[in-house]
């Protein structure tokens, strides 16, 4: 390929399932990107499209581009412009929410939002608009940037809420599918120690953690409660809730109050690595049921007010480097959906299947979403979330997933793209009932489909995307039906079903 | 393209009307496959395969003519096939003869001919598919071979050297193919019960095409690189092949 330096790379997301290679292009400069698309479009041989890649955190297949272009945007890590005053910050798209924490929590600024890993460029944040433990307070990701530089292959855009409210928000969730973010202007938020102070307390069943989550959130910044998927019968649904705010020096103990240097330090540690990918089977139901004894016993029964770092509090599997490989060659996947609140009984039967099968689920996350933004493929909407790690290999996984889409349909609630990796183009189109004014945006953007990535095929969403001769404004296409197939040639013959 | 649990949205089967390859396609359209192509010889039989390929409910399903010792025309037949459908999720290798041992053995051509539908036929087409499926970075070819390859008994050698050569081939590709996104995975079943061996004397542990189709599924699911069908094969033919040959020569059938 002309144009920049590409190397031939196999690429999978972070639960290592259905590798695919690229040609991957470490940008180093914003101007890198418009030279890469006008690269793949100068090599007729070679037009599989392009896609942005940060840390490869999301779960599936949304950062690859089989046999196409992958534009590596870690390297557009440049600070721009910081006012202190304000909180407000720009930076390269490559930039990651640990640089922030690193950087910004010494000054008094945290990351308005943080997902379970700090390993997450603000480009990615921005294309899945990810969300943390304060959604129900502060909402998600792209509810606090101002502004964003976007290059799509009709141009390089300026993009705010207010100049282009339809692209903002087709690009807040677009899973990269509208264009390559090079650099954003992000609000954070003030802090004045990197300590919560955190209360934590055991839930017998799920009713019991549902209704604390209820009654209680509203008075916490950071709310999320672990749920032990294995334990069955009375105690179906026990778990452990943690809910926080932020410290102020003045509620830290003495120690840290007399040292505020300390108390706003921010050096997180890897303490340990994952050094191979061990034999598959290492996490299964015996392992992980043991694990999920150990953790419910741990936390204490009820604790006030006790303080956490911020690192321990919203990142403990940081700590543990390339954690991905304990699920084993074949990979695993999360399973993350959101139902209305009225809806809270499909998180029950979805748990009750879990734990019936006795499937190995490390860490299931409960956590109560507020209001979503306007993005229509952005995932956060009012309601309950439920996130589940489940190893690949166990035969009829296919088979239960699908059904929990058909439950998750059924109540009005989706799937998260940024964990997905299975789900079906028909099932997506349904959760998503918004995807005909998301495709039109990326038509007025990209209109010959140039932005490409293996989820996108997967899901039918850029799937030889021809210009079309006279789309009507605002025509709702049947989103996941495939383009038209080229008429059969003389010596093939079509049979129509 | 291909999901996490390995489903493929596309197919394309090399020897469309095979029976195995029709059991195979039948399990993976109801999980998601959405495209089926059927190269083959044009026959009743292949839309016969077609028909039941759209009454599992594919969206599109189109036969292709594709003659395996037509090496010349591999490649732009392949190559049409992927110009036409777009990237190939899993490509199923199915076409083969048995030929007539008994009358093969008196007849060189006829030998020959076995030998150049099940091995270099199929080698030119595996190449030609391979140089796509790499450009397009993923893909999965699923290639039926035998036991029959693993040892060659004097009352099947010509079909038993033919599938030893496939064999041979399929694991050189798939080394070749390392890194590049795309995998091969080896079906070994044993004697299966059906048409190609219609007023046969069943072999020992014989299986069906379900069987088959059964197994090749589970195995994509769990990115198997070898599957004997039934399983039971892989540890029979581990003593099989060591036997010495005055027994093996011996042995019936």
């Amino acid at each position: 390929m002309a144009g920049p330096p590409t190397r031939r790379e196999l690429l999978t997301g972070w639960g290592r399932t259905a590798p695919s290679a690229a040609d991957v292009l470490h940008a180093v400069h914003p101007d890198d990107v418009p030279q890469a698309f006008a690269a793949e479009a100068s090599d007729p041989a070679n037009q599989r499209g392009l896609i942005a890649r940060g840390l490869g955190r999301s779960y599936g297949d949304a950062a690859q581009n089989a046999g196409g272009l992958v534009v590596d945007a870690t390297w557009l890590d440049a600070v721009h412009q910081i006012d202190l005053t304000h909180g407000l910050i720009t930076v390269g798209a490559g930039v990651s929410l640990e640089t922030l924490m690193e950087r910004f929590v010494p000054l008094g600024w945290f990351v308005p939002v943080t997902p379970g890993t700090r390993m997450v460029t603000v480009g990615g944040a921005i294309a899945a608009d990810i969300h943390g433990k304060n959604h129900h307070r502060d909402g998600s990701f792209c509810s606090h940037v101002t502004r964003m530089t976007l290059v799509t292959p009709t141009g390089t855009r300026e993009v705010s809420p207010g100049s282009d409210p339809d692209l903002f928000w087709a690009t807040a969730g677009g899973m990269g599918l509208t264009g390559v973010i090079t650099d954003a202007t992000l609000q954070m938020i003030p802090v004045e120690t990197s300590y919560l102070l955190v209360d934590t307390e055991r839930a017998a069943d799920l009713d019991d953690v549902m209704a604390k989550m209820v009654s209680g959130d509203d008075g916490y910044r950071y709310s999320v409660a672990w749920i032990d998927c294995q334990s069955s019968g009375s105690r179906l649904g026990r778990s452990v809730l943690t809910r926080g705010d932020h410290a102020r020096l003045d509620q830290l103990p003495d120690r840290l109050r007399r040292d505020p240097d300390r108390a706003r330090a921010f050096h997180p540690r890897t303490l340990v690595t994952v050094p191979v990918t061990p034999p598959g089977g290492l996490l299964n139901p015996l392992t992980v049921g043991a694990f999920n004894e150990f953790w419910f016993r741990k936390a204490p029964k009820h604790q006030m007010a006790k303080p956490h770092h911020m690192t321990g509090f919203f990142h403990p599997l940081d700590g543990v480097g390339s954690w991905n490989r304990l699920y084993g060659p074949r990979g695993f996947l999360q399973y993350q959906f959101v139902v209305a609140d009225e809806e809270g009984e499909t998180v029950r039967r979805v748990i009750e299947r879990l734990s019936a099968l006795k499937l190995a689920s490390f860490l299931a996350v409960l956590k109560r979403f507020g209001p979503g933004d306007p993005g229509p493929l952005s995932f956060p909407m009012a309601g309950w979330t439920l996130a589940l790690d489940l190893p690949v290999g166990y035969h009829r996984l296919d088979g239960l997933l699908d059904e929990l889409d058909q439950l998750v349909l059924a109540a009005g609630g989706r799937v998260y793209l940024a964990k997905d990796s299975r789900v079906s183009p028909e099932g997506f189109a349904a959760m998503y009932p918004r995807l005909g004014e998301w495709l039109a945006v990326r038509r007025r953007v990209d209109p010959d489909g140039r932005l490409r990535s293996d989820l996108g095929r997967r899901l039918g969403l850029c799937q030889d995307v021809r210009p079309e001769p006279a789309p009507a404004p605002k025509k709702k296409r049947a989103p996941a039906k495939r383009a038209a197939r080229p008429k059969a040639k003389p010596s093939t013959e079509r049979i129509t079903p | 393209m291909i999901d996490a649990i390995g489903r493929p949205q596309s197919v394309l089967v090399l020897g469309g009307s095979s029976e195995i390859a029709q059991a195979i396609v039948a399990k993976l359209v109801p999980a998601r496959c959405r495209t089926v192509i059927l190269a083959g010889r044009d026959s009743p039989r292949l839309l016969a395969a077609a028909e039941s390929a759209a009454a599992a409910g594919a969206d599109t399903i189109e036969t292709v003519d594709f003659e395996a010792t037509d090496v010349e025309h591999h490649a732009a037949v392949i190559g049409n096939i992927f110009e036409q459908f777009g990237d190939i999720d899993l490509v199923v290798v199915a076409a083969g003869v048995l030929g007539d041992q008994d009358v093969d053995e008196h007849d060189p051509a006829a030998a020959a001919g076995v030998l150049t539908t099940n091995f270099a036929g199929l080698a030119s087409a595996m190449l030609a598919v391979a140089d796509r499926l790499r450009h397009q970075g993923y893909g999965r070819l699923v290639v039926l071979s035998s036991v029959a390859g693993l040892r060659a008994r004097k009352a099947n050698f010509i079909y038993g050297a033919s599938k030893a050569g496939l064999d041979a081939f399929s694991q050189g590709l798939a080394d070749s193919l390392h890194g590049s996104g795309v995998s091969v995975m080896i079906v070994r079943p044993g004697f299966v019960v059906g048409r190609m061996t219609s007023g046969m004397a069943p072999a020992p542990l014989p299986t069906t095409p379900e069987a088959v189709a059964e197994a090749v599924v589970r195995g994509i699911e769990s990115g198997a690189s070898v599957v004997y069908v039934p399983p039971l094969l892989r540890w029979a033919f581990a003593v099989m092949r060591t036997l010495p040959s005055g027994i093996w020569r011996r042995l019936p059938g």
